[in-house]
């Protein structure tokens, strides 16, 4: 069996565990894992960008923050069917990416981050400031009524499983097909050696803006099946810490390799629910939890697998 | 999360150890609970502000709601059933709020969820209580309930909504402070209901919203926005919020200097803040929306009385085991009343299991007046069901020798405005 084929097997079997999931979980670990999945598909979207090309990103709530309120604003005030909203969240998340990667990119390393992250805090007041549209810090829900598509409702809990999941395997596939393509393989080049892939007589330019594309599109995605499987759309979710969870979900889950970010947001999501029942301090537990990890398993979870035993691991 | 069951079993087998003497004493607690048709207890979902930018007001709900817990219990508890307080930090997040719901409806199998204050966290936590079945009992005093963007599972049975708040406060303002009013928010959805519900509740009033001044939410330093206020101005309103706001009135008091507008406010800014905090002192002479008055004022009611001992508040609205710990009292009443409705609804449905919370809502929503009493301290209420929202008396108080003294309390009906929805109409 060769890698691609190994690696191939274990993604779908992945997405096929998961759909079996959806009838074996008990509904508590069901809805839980709905969630997951979509916050996973934003970190799939942050790891393009961070694990596979090293652009440090600070600022990849605005993305987020675009599909969703691309997608809620459209239904709210336009009155646009799920299936058109969603499209217009993900296209909104794409401009956004394009205008922002031009931008930021004139810039790397710590600039990168402070670039990134003013453009996120322009988005969270752009947010507030047009309140009167928005509902701006309160944000606003999207009635069951308005998340049927094509006769589906997606407020039922199988739906928005399997939903979820349909987002989550795209994402997936999507990526494992990146990585292994000349454009991927470039981009890590890209992470290795920056100065050596350009010697090489690479774009490194437009393949970080592609990059940057990539992933915040990705993002976007998952901000706007966000809004449409749970409901609400509201300018939190464009606040720093939402810029700093999708970096947690992937440090931990293994920067740079496809399945670290599920793996990451997985662990994060029930370190957070079980330690938030025994005491308040519980973003302290997860961040003891991520310099343990950074002092013994530096490359995450899915990196030290690649390193110790997988190493055909994308 | 915590379970809090004022009857544990541990405490039970304990109690069995005791002498006859001191089970004689619970004994008639005990004939009580025996009567009800399972042991199992009544389970209360806590939506808890623990941490983040609500956590002050998050630790006084908790503990307002586990002293009412504990008058429910040592009452009999509810339909002969113990209550129990299952409570779950939500960060004052409402992505956090969500999963909180969910937690209760989903793992901890709670009858009801209860408590939540903030409105970003009700509305994202709604639509799951929603499509979940499960009851939502918010102390809030967001619109959003009366509004019509919740749904038939969230109620606010205990708490007035912002928007009756503000329309309570024209007739006095324009009666007794001035008719030309400037208005100082803060520039996001609480600070603009404001805006919207005052401006044309004073028009009402005959007066007028003479400026708008809108204060970004990252601003820290508030000097230039003082000029902008006319010279005309009868009554600055502010509604500040957040720790900037001892700046605020720090700043406001260093422009104006002895010669002031009058100034009214919300307490909202000011709550678990001491009014004689450095900094607070231009305070003095100005008035403050209360939902209930932080001091005991001379009129004190026994209700009130019980209630801060219940509670453990003194009557400077401080704790009783630490005077610098300040309550935040005129919103923290909706825990305490909420509970006793949810008490009462449960009464009135006969519920048994969470196959009857459909009764329990019906319940509720064929509810009216709520008279002041032990279970209401803060005073009488009218509750509709229609619109799942209570309407009830509004007090000002007046900053005076370092205290909030009362100096109106309005009427139910001064807090009235036409319904937004009718959420009989939608099924369960």
């Amino acid at each position: 069996m060769t890698d691609m084929t190994k690696s191939l097997s274990l993604h779908l079997g992945l997405i096929a565990l998961l759909l079996s999931l959806n009838w074996l979980l008990p509904s508590y670990h069901h809805g839980n894992l709905a969630r997951i999945m979509v916050l996973a598909i934003y970190a799939i979207g942050y790891n393009v960008a961070f694990g596979y090309t090293g652009l440090l990103s600070l600022g990849h709530a605005m993305f987020f923050a675009a599909g969703m309120y691309g997608m809620a604003l459209t239904v709210r005030h336009l009155g646009w069917s799920p299936a058109p909203a969603l499209i217009a969240g993900i296209l909104s998340g794409f401009v956004l990416s394009v205008i922002v990667g031009l931008l930021a990119l004139r810039t790397s390393g710590v600039a990168f981050m402070i670039v990134t992250l003013m453009f996120a805090q322009s988005v969270f007041l752009i947010i507030l400031y047009f309140t009167e549209y928005t509902r701006g810090d309160e944000g606003f829900v999207i009635q069951q009524a308005q998340r049927v598509m094509g006769g589906i409702d997606l407020s039922e809990a199988h739906n928005r499983y399997l939903a979820a999941l349909l987002g989550f395997g795209v994402c997936l596939m999507l990526t494992w097909f990146l990585v292994g393509h000349p454009f991927g393989k470039t981009l890590i080049a890209i992470r290795e050696n920056e100065e050596r892939a350009r010697m090489l007589g690479y774009n490194v330019y437009l393949h970080k803006l592609g990059a940057v594309v990539i992933s915040g599109t990705i993002s976007a995605t998952a901000g706007a099946l966000y809004g449409l499987l749970f409901g609400y759309a509201g300018a939190t979710f464009a606040t720093v810490q939402y810029s700093i969870f999708p970096l947690l979900w992937v440090l931990l889950g293994g920067a740079g390799t496809l399945l670290g970010p599920f793996v990451g947001t997985l662990f994060m999501f029930y370190l957070i629910d079980f330690t938030s029942e025994i005491t308040t301090a519980y973003m302290l537990v997860a961040g003891v939890a991520l310099v343990l990890l950074t002092l013994f398993a530096p490359q995450g979870f899915m990196g030290e697998l690649r390193k110790r035993a997988l190493g055909w691991l994308p | 999360m915590t379970n809090d069951k004022v009857f544990s079993k541990s405490r039970r087998n304990a109690l069995k150890t005791l002498g006859l003497g001191a089970a004689a004493t619970t004994l008639p607690l005990w004939a009580r609970y025996a009567q009800a048709g399972t042991a199992e207890p009544i389970k209360v979902g806590f939506q808890a502000h623990k941490t983040g930018i609500g956590a002050a007001y998050g630790r006084w709900y908790e503990r307002t709601t586990m002293a009412a817990a504990k008058k429910i219990n040592d009452e009999g508890g509810i339909n002969g059933r113990a209550l129990e307080i299952v409570i779950e930090d939500d960060g004052t997040d409402p992505k956090r709020g969500a999963e909180v719901v969910e937690k209760f409806a989903t793992r901890h199998n709670v009858d009801v969820g209860f408590g939540t204050l903030f409105s970003h966290v009700v509305i994202g936590s709604a639509p799951r209580a929603g499509e979940l079945k499960l009851p939502y009992f918010v102390v809030s005093e967001g619109h959003h309930v009366a509004s019509g963007m919740l749904n038939r599972h969230t109620l606010q049975p205990c708490i007035t909504d912002v928007k009756s708040q503000v329309a309570a406060m024209a007739p006095f303002v324009a009666n007794n402070l001035g008719k030309k009013v400037t208005m100082i928010f803060p520039d996001f959805a609480f600070g603009h209901d404001h805006r919207d519900f005052f401006s044309a509740a004073i028009e009402a009033q005959g007066g007028e919203v003479v400026a708008k001044i809108a204060i970004p939410p990252t601003e820290s330093s508030f000097t230039k926005y003082f000029p902008k206020i006319p010279r005309n101005t009868d009554v600055i309103y502010h509604v500040m919020v957040g720790p900037a706001v001892l700046t605020f009135v720090k700043e406001m008091g260093e422009f104006f200097g002895p010669s002031r507008p009058e100034i009214f406010g919300f307490i909202d800014s000011l709550e678990a803040v001491d009014i004689n905090s450095p900094g607070l002192e231009f305070l003095e002479g100005t008035y403050f929306w209360e939902g209930h008055p932080r001091y005991a004022q001379a009129n004190q009611t026994e209700y009130d009385k019980a209630y801060r001992a219940g509670v453990g508040v003194d009557n400077t609205g401080a704790s009783i085991s630490d005077s610098k710990d300040i309550a935040t009292y005129a919103h923290m009443f909706g825990c305490w009343e909420t509970l006793h409705t949810i008490k009462a609804g449960m009464e009135a449905a006969g519920y048994q299991s969470t196959a009857d919370r459909s009764k329990l809502i019906e319940a509720v929503e064929a509810m009216t007046d709520m008279p002041e009493g032990f279970a209401h301290p803060q005073g009488a209420k009218l509750f509709n069901g229609k619109t799942h929202q209570v309407f009830g008396h509004q007090y000002i108080t007046k900053v005076s020798g370092g205290r909030l003294n009362l100096a109106h309390t309005t009427s139910i009906e001064d807090t009235f405005y036409p319904d937004e929805v009718d959420y009989t109409k939608q099924s369960f």
